[in-house]
């Protein structure tokens, strides 16, 4: 039943009932409505209870500053939490749900707090909860469920998100009057514009009045106003769009709801888009958000403000009561009590403040025969569940004291109004800090080169002024954005009657007899529960910095993010530390303007769009011989090649002992590959690697490794010389970006003198490393014009040559320590080139080989992977690399000072060694830590740490690599890795070449 | 985000093209084998750290690969000028003013 509903009015099409449920309720709402509409028509007063003492709560406002109609939408992977009922549209089938109250909003245990309430005083949580420690995780649970936080969704998002990238000349965020005319005017100059709205309909807070534009309802001056911004095809509309966040260099977010009104079922599409839009120039045109006025037990249901009952008065024809008591401190609120009177409900009385209010507003009350009670606060509200009276006092001349009896007003509907607050939130995402203003009794826009406002945003509250100020600003954003403006048929401004308003009075806390701390609780913050008394209590316990008392309190850290009541939360502050709002100042506003969508801001950057995956040319080939893959980077590598019935440790074993014992064949095409060419190549690549390549002829290879000036290794690899000025640098998988990067910058920035450029071609070579005892055969056979015998091409040397009709390049270098040639064709040629290769090895049981079996053939021969067996903090001696840095190099290559800095150059420093467990089946966790003494007392003395660990198939036991103090001169000697279920494994330190130290099998 | 002039591109692109690279100006020494560690610990380690006006070094990553300089203010993330590797800034570096320019916290 809708029993608030009158029989006419509002913008709802009464013709399309609309039912939904609410807590497992069904109601019938109409199209139009917003969720917090359709519950008022259906008389529901209670949506959530409070988060800290549970008392009941009713919906307060009409919009974005919502603090307590919080509800979570639909069940399941599309549930949606955190939502505002004001900024909901119904739809038929829509499922909301409170997410305050346990176990429901209308029995609520959390109740009993509010008779506990004195002992529960700000701080509260820091106070008590978090002691004693190991508790706070049990309190956490129960705090969420009572809090009303919401509840994620129980599984991944079906929907579809999607994002897009805007640039306009001028932005305008809100489509109330001023922003209308704002980008009216742009768009006449030729500007393109983007006009967005959070709302489903444009129009603000003509969409709510009675004031007639041009002798008509402001509706029709709005419809023919859209109209014409419609009909420009420079101008972008968005409805239903949130700008949540300002950015630099007027970069800024908007999260258009593209399909949410529409229900699950209807939805085609993206369900929300992010609109990334770079603007030449912003003018904010956010309206204004009303101020409640702070009274004891002003969170009773039926307590609103006067503005919210306007509009559903107006808008939705609901209203949410009989009986109103309009208690202002200002003359704009008058006319919610106007409306109500000619809507046919009773106006009981209005409470002004002001002893003196006599101006225009108080005439049109007063001349329909509405009593109006000056000089008087409303101090407390009675009831519980429900507003039942008003006690009302008369009050001294700057409303800081009750100066006389009360009275009892029954009633059943409260409205409030404080004044207004600009939304100045995106003003201050972009930088300028709010500056509080003695006339307009708020915060409004700081000074800013970038950003223009307008309208109520700034503080300009008259209808008249908003729209002429619009026109005005607009016309001013197109000639910032560099537009001319001459001669343009600027936008008229509609006639209007609007009342002089009397000055208002700065009124945020209502007196009451008794002092604060004792008088029933005056709610600032609604969201979180916080009292005026517990702010002022902040203050008497040293809180200064609006700041601090913000994180003491909790006042403003909502989902509501305290738009409601942080301004009346900063006067009380101000007033309990006898200084000025203007000296307090304001808390920093921060993005999000209201809780965006996770979804929307991935966009389609999910699962497998995550991030670009990297496949070799012989991916297929893996993929249809069973590999298991391992990401290196953004790059698939087959880690290995399980046979059926195969467990990884058995392929890895299988894998390892083909590669020992006769060959085995790895896709290396994923090591990057930088060329390099130049008069000055080789003198580049000397300063930039610890050892020379002066010297280095065509046909050859040298292995380097590359440090940071830190004296750091970040990478190692191969480089050849593949001709005259012409080198092929080959890094690890994951460092080739970094690599070329920074050769770049030393080339660019301190020896632009030397001639030389790099061309990344990873992508344009497949490698095929084969290797084992039988590589040679295998290649033989599928090459005829290189003499692949052991004197015509030796270790580190490379051949170009035809292998299997390829023009290839093979290189003879190993990182298993068995005889290797890699063999580098054009990518597209290297499937072919695979198969050709795994054909021609047949005989010899020619095995694929993935990741995990390279890593633990080179650990075998105590070959060094970058990131892994280091970690930006070791040098090539810590690596007991000292070979590879030439001590004769005539320019001080990078990072060779570092090696003699004495932290670099002392004796303990963690070295690579081998471990060799006492037990040959325990394979150490890598990671784990070495220590002398396994009964040391904790903390024990770390040693160092393992870096790589394997069961090694051809040795039969188990190796491992790890950094260990003074590790080089402690071979031989027994350390332990304690475990985290108490194990020690006991190890002895040996030599990092566990395989064929002489190295005569590679050499062969 | 930033909106950032490519001096060798001369255009104007978004910062996702581009890669923050550290201070600009730190010369690397010409003689490292003679600078005491102090020395030599003050190039590899030291860096300004202004509130207010400062040179930094960027590379256009995704587009022309070059690295260049920029002057830009760390409170407001105002970009006053953007020059290439080799040219001096034309705006003067963080004076005792500019640290204490108003900023958010």
């Amino acid at each position: 039943m809708q029993i608030n509903r009158l029989p006419v009015g509002g913008r709802i099409e009464r013709d399309k009932p609309v039912y939904f449920s609410f807590d497992g309720r069904t109601m019938l709402g109409y199209q139009g409505d917003t969720l917090a509409s359709a519950l008022l028509a259906n008389g529901v007063r209670i949506v959530g209870r409070s988060f800290k003492y549970g008392r009941p709560r009713g919906i307060v406002a009409a919009g974005a500053e919502e603090p307590n109609a919080i509800v979570q939408l639909g069940q399941g992977a599309s549930s949606v939490p955190n939502l505002r009922a004001t900024q909901v549209e119904i739809y038929s089938g829509l499922q909301a749900y409170s997410v305050s109250g346990w176990p429901s909003v209308n029995v609520d245990l959390m109740a009993v707090t509010d008779w506990f309430a004195r002992f529960m005083p700000p701080g509260f949580y820091y106070k008590t909860f978090m002691w004693p420690k190991r508790f706070w995780m049990s309190y956490e649970h129960l705090i969420r469920k009572a809090a009303g936080l919401g509840w994620a969704p129980d599984g991944k998002d079906p929907d579809v998100y999607d994002k897009m990238n805007q640039h306009c000349d001028v932005l305008v965020v809100g489509a109330g009057p001023a922003g209308i005319q704002a980008a009216r005017s742009a768009s006449r100059a030729g500007a393109r514009v983007i006009l967005a709205d959070e709302q489903a309909e444009m129009g603000g807070s003509l969409l709510a009045t009675t004031t007639e534009l041009n002798g008509a309802p402001a509706y029709q001056w709005l419809e023919h106003a859209l109209a014409e911004l419609r009909s420009n095809e420079r101008v972008t509309l968005l409805p239903r769009s949130t700008v949540f966040g300002y950015y630099d260099h007027n970069f800024l977010g908007i999260i258009e709801r593209r399909s949410d009104h529409l229900g699950l079922t209807n939805a085609t599409g993206a369900r929300q888009r992010l609109h990334r839009v770079r603007a030449k120039q912003v003018v904010l045109a956010s309206g204004a958000i009303e101020r409640p006025i702070v009274f004891a037990n002003n969170d009773v249901p039926g307590v609103m403000l006067a503005s919210a009952l306007g509009t559903y008065l107006n808008r939705y024809g609901v209203v949410p009561g009989k009986r109103l008591v309009l208690f202002t401190c200002n003359d704009g609120a008058y006319q919610t009590a106007v409306d109500w009177h000619k809507a046919g409900q009773q106006v009981v009385c209005i409470v002004d403040s002001r002893k003196d209010a006599s101006g225009d507003a108080v005439a049109a009350a007063t001349s329909l025969g509405i009593d109006v009670i000056k000089g008087h606060a409303l101090i407390e509200a009675v009831g519980r569940a429900r507003v039942k009276a008003v006690k009302i006092a008369p009050i001294n001349a700057d409303a800081t004291a009750v100066i006389g009896g009360l009275r009892n007003i029954p009633c059943d509907v409260v409205a409030s109004s404080g004044g207004w607050s600009p939304v100045v939130h995106l003003s201050s995402h972009s930088g300028a800090k709010p500056v509080w203003s003695e006339q307009v009794l708020g915060f409004v826009p700081g000074a800013s080169a970038a950003v223009l406002s307008t309208g109520s945003s700034k503080g300009v509250f008259d209808l008249r002024a908003c729209l002429q100020d619009g026109v005005q600003i607009g016309l001013e954003a197109v000639q910032a954005a560099g537009i001319a403006v001459d001669g343009i048929d600027l936008p008229a401004c509609p006639d209007l009657v609007e009342p002089v308003a009397q000055v208002q009075q700065a009124l945020f806390l209502a007196p009451h007899k008794k002092p604060t701390s004792r008088a029933p609780k005056q709610f600032v913050d609604y969201q979180l529960d916080v009292t005026a008394a517990s702010i002022e209590l902040a203050a008497r316990e040293g809180y200064r910095s609006v700041e601090h008392t913000k994180r003491y309190t909790a006042m403003g850290f909502g989902t509501d993010q305290g738009k409601l009541g942080n301004i009346n939360g900063l006067a009380i502050l101000a007033n309990a530390l006898g200084q000025s709002i203007a000296e307090t100042g304001t808390t920093v506003f921060r993005p999000s303007y209201t809780p965006s969508t996770y979804g929307a801001i991935a966009g389609r950057d999910v699962g497998e769009l995550l991030d670009p995956v990297r496949c070799t040319a012989v991916h297929r080939w893996h993929e249809e011989h069973g590999a298991e893959w391992e990401n290196v980077g953004q790059w698939k590598r087959p880690w290995y090649f399980p046979q059926p019935g195969e467990a990884m440790q058995d392929a890895v074993n299988r894998e390892c002992l083909a590669v020992r014992n006769s060959v085995g064949i790895l896709d290396a095409s994923t090591l990057g590959k930088i060329d390099i060419q130049g008069p000055d190549a080789a003198e580049f690549i000397t300063r930039v690697y610890t050892n020379s390549y002066l010297k280095l002829p065509p046909g050859k290879c040298r292995y380097g490794v590359m440090l940071h000036e830190d004296g750091m290794i970040f990478d190692d690899g191969v480089t050849a010389c593949l001709g005259e000025n012409h080198y092929l640098m080959f890094t690890t998988t994951g460092g080739a970006a970094g690599v070329l990067s920074w050769l770049e910058l030393w080339q660019q920035t301190e020896w632009p003198e030397l001639q030389v450029y790099f061309t990344s071609v990873t992508d344009h070579w497949s490698t095929a490393t084969v290797t084992g005892p039988n590589a040679r055969r295998v290649l033989e056979k599928l090459c005829t014009d290189i003499d692949f015998s052991r004197q015509a091409f030796e270790f580190m040397d490379w051949r170009e040559g035809t292998v299997a009709g390829l023009k290839a390049r093979v290189f003879r270098i190993s990182f298993t320590g068995e005889l290797s040639y890699e063999v580098n064709v054009p990518a597209h040629y290297g499937r072919y080139m695979w198969e050709q290769l795994i054909a021609a090895g047949e005989e010899f049981g020619i095995t694929p080989y993935g990741t995990e079996a390279m890593h633990v053939l080179r650990a075998e021969k105590g070959f060094i992977i970058v990131g892994q067996d280091t970690d930006g903090s070791m040098t090539p001696q810590d690596m007991n690399m000292d070979w590879v840095v030439g001590k004769n190099k005539a320019f001080s290559f990078l990072g060779k000072r570092s090696l003699a800095r004495s932290d670099t150059a002392r004796a303990n420093r963690k070295q690579l060694v081998g471990l060799k467990t006492h037990y040959p089946n325990t394979v150490i966790p890598e990671g784990s830590q070495i220590v002398n003494n396994p009964n040391e007392p904790i903390p024990m003395l770390m040693q160092g740490h393992v870096t790589s660990s394997y069961f090694s198939a051809a040795l039969g036991h188990s190796i491992a690599l790890a950094v260990v103090k003074g590790g080089l001169q402690r071979l031989g000697e027994t350390v332990y890795c304690p475990q985290a279920d108490g194990e020690m494994i006991k190890a002895d330190i040996v030599s990092s070449v566990f395989y064929d130290p002489e190295g005569d099998r590679h050499n062969v | 985000m930033l909106l950032i002039y490519c001096p060798y591109c001369e255009e104007t692109r978004d910062e996702d093209e581009f890669s923050y690279q550290g201070e600009a100006h730190i010369t690397r020494p010409l003689e490292p084998e003679n600078l005491s560690d102090t020395e030599w610990g003050d190039y590899l380690f030291f860096r300004t750290n202004p509130r207010g006006l400062h040179h930094e070094m960027w590379q256009h990553t995704v587009g022309c690969r070059k690295y260049f300089n920029m002057t830009r203010h760390t409170v407001s993330y105002e970009i006053l000028e953007t020059y290439r590797i080799g040219e001096q800034a034309t705006v003067a570096p963080a004076s005792a003013d500019s640290a204490t320019a108003e900023g958010a916290c």
